[in-house]
């Protein structure tokens, strides 16, 4: 945090523009102008999934309906529960719910589940195997509203657990593939939500989602752009500027952060003498980044360079989503921008 | 209830629990014993009176459930669970030792009986109400009972679940709180004063008795009362019990939160139990 509360803004003192962007709604859409998007891929695939298959209950934490669990909870009313604006208590019922057999789907806030549900999800839920699917809308900096809503470290938390499936899904064909599959997996897991109306960006790839599997969305043969998330989005865009550039930018995506897919990550990265790039919507520390740095030291594979495109060891700012994306180096301009600096240098 | 052992006095369950307690105490040398024997009479009206299982299937669908949130109680648990024999009782010279599925602090996946993962604190009333939530949609007629302490009382997220198991009025959710006094820190009213009690728990939407602890005709009584209550609300008993209960060399030692027992004291407690000195 590098401002002043006593500086007032600049445009107030000095006649400088004033800044355009507002911060809006806590949640911010991250899909561009003219982007695809479908309304609600979580609720809408939960509520349908769960016609079929009478174990699945929805739990939310006075948060159902920033989490699309409201759709879920409209076409299934007696099959959802509200835990109030108690984490602790969402994650210990929800464990009890699983103990009894049925598969709960627990919704709030990443960093409400990670900040402050950790221990409750880590001994009631996790170290018994239970089968409890924890959703959590922003994730990583998809709000504007600062650090109490921003889960910057959510990755770093839930790494440390074990038993715990990490999903961080790209775009809403992504989640509405990995609903079903993660509802068939037993035991407990971990999901990045992108909420809302959410952009379409895969299947002009014709991606399929696989739990476990990394996915080579796009070959290249300059650099290797590892990401998950959103991040994959941001990634894509950015090789389709670089090609423009003459560079060829291959696009990794890694939706299942743990347990990580260290074969396809070191067979790609062993190809070529390609820039090696992680990009995550998560702070460079204790990541996905770091996880690849890792698998890659202990197999002995080197590439010729290794970068993290990440989120700063800070506590960030407020402000419009787009400001920030921008700031911090998320957005795809910026992107591009530090991809071609480090294959110039 | 259970079909067994009606023969076999509550009052004889405690001692034996008590006894069960103490030889696996004189394994370690020291522990959570002045809370086992606390406890004792607690356990024997919950499991020979209150409590429906079926020993050779701890499992069985139709079983009321006994969550233990106070993970260190294990020792107590385990001797509750050998009296019922759902535990073998040759297994006792093992408790805390490597390889042993009667670990110090009580976990689910190594204990037959043992329903949840306890320990860390403030964890067993909230999967209590999952488990009440679950049992409703079942259509099950099953209790979920969760013993607690009332250290776990300093711990917020105990409070979340009252909360929630008064607002969704669970009648088949009892809760039990051993108020022993004693903490890690010292007596429990100082560590944080939790009083009075009763009165919370009925603010938060409880029907609330509170009785001696160690008098079996009251816990009787008031597990009765529990069961066939007509409100539909959540239940709790509050437990006012003694530490060391049953030998009184034992109760006269202040902060025996772990209790440090010398090896010729072992055999003495127990003679103290078996000869029923305490009455």
């Amino acid at each position: 945090m590098k401002r002043s509360k006593y500086i007032r803004p600049a445009h107030l003192e000095n006649g400088a523009d004033k800044p355009r962007l507002t911060t809006s709604a806590m949640i911010a859409s991250i899909a561009g102008p003219d982007q695809p998007t479908r309304p609600a891929p979580f609720g809408n695939t939960l509520a349908a999934l769960a016609q079929k298959d009478d174990r699945i209950v929805g739990m939310s934490a006075d948060l159902a309906k920033y989490t699309d669990l409201h759709v879920f909870r409209a076409a299934h009313p007696d099959r959802f529960y509200q835990m109030g604006m108690a984490e602790q208590l969402l994650m210990m019922s929800a464990a009890g719910m699983a103990r009894e057999g049925f598969q709960p789907w627990v919704t709030t806030y990443a960093v409400f589940a990670s900040r402050r549900a950790y221990d409750f999800i880590c001994l009631a839920i996790a170290e018994e195997m239970l089968d409890v699917k924890i959703v959590c809308a922003l994730p990583g900096l998809t709000t504007g509203y600062g650090p109490s809503h921003q889960a910057t470290e959510d990755l770093a938390m839930f790494r440390g657990m074990p038993n715990l499936t990490i999903i961080d899904p790209c775009d809403a064909s992504e989640i509405e593939q990995a609903v079903p599959v993660i509802a068939a997996h037993k035991g407990p897991v971990y999901m990045r939500l992108l909420r809302g109306n959410v952009p379409v960006v895969l299947e002009e790839y014709g991606y399929k989602f696989e739990l476990g599997k990394a996915k080579l969305v796009r070959d290249g043969r300059d650099t290797l752009i590892i990401s998950s998330g959103l991040m994959t989005m941001r990634a894509l865009e950015a090789a389709k500027q670089l090609e423009k550039d003459g560079v060829d930018a291959a696009v990794l995506h890694v939706p299942t952060i743990k347990p990580l897919d260290e074969e396809t990550i070191i067979a790609e990265c062993r190809k070529g003498g390609r820039l090696v790039v992680v990009a995550e919507n998560h702070t460079v520390i204790g990541g996905l980044g770091e996880a690849v740095a890792g698998v890659l030291m202990r197999a002995g594979v080197a590439p010729p360079a290794f970068r993290q495109i990440g989120l700063p060891d800070e506590f960030l700012e407020a402000g419009a989503l787009p400001t920030l994306h921008d700031q911090y180096g998320l957005s795809t301009i910026k992107v591009t921008e530090a991809i071609k600096n480090w294959l110039s240098t | 209830m259970n079909q067994m052992g009606h023969n076999i006095s509550l009052t004889e369950r405690a001692r034996r629990i008590r006894r069960y307690a103490l030889r696996m105490g004189e394994v370690q040398g020291q522990g959570y014993i002045a809370q086992a024997l606390g406890v004792a009479d607690v356990l024997a009206v919950s499991y020979f009176h209150a409590t429906n299982y079926q020993p050779n299937d701890p499992e069985w669908e139709g079983r009321d459930r006994f969550l233990l949130s106070i993970g260190h109680y294990a020792i107590a648990l385990y001797a509750a669970l050998i009296e019922a024999k759902i535990l073998p009782e040759d297994e006792l010279e093992t408790y805390g030792t490597d390889d042993s599925r009667l670990p110090m602090s009580g976990m689910a996946a190594y204990t037959p009986g043992m329903e949840i993962t306890g320990g860390s604190l403030g964890h067993g009333l909230g999967i209590g109400v999952g488990m009440a939530l679950a049992l409703k949609r079942k259509k099950s007629s099953s209790f979920v009972y969760n013993l607690f302490s009332d250290g776990e009382l300093n711990e917020g997220s105990t409070w979340e679940a009252a909360m929630s198991a008064g607002s969704y009025k669970l009648d088949n959710l009892i809760g039990i709180v051993d108020v022993n006094q004693m903490q890690a820190d010292g007596p429990s009213i100082g560590v944080l004063n939790f009083e009075p009690l009763g009165p919370k728990f009925e603010a938060f939407g409880w029907f609330v008795q509170r009785i001696d602890g160690n008098d079996i005709d009251a816990l009787v009584k008031a597990f009765d009362a529990a069961r066939n209550h007509d409100e539909a609300k959540p239940r709790i008993i509050i437990c006012d019990t003694k530490m060391a209960k049953g030998v009184p060399f034992l109760e006269a030692r202040d902060r025996n939160h772990f209790l440090r027992v010398e090896s010729h004291e072992w055999s003495e407690a127990i003679r103290v139990i078996d000869e029923g000195v305490e009455e």
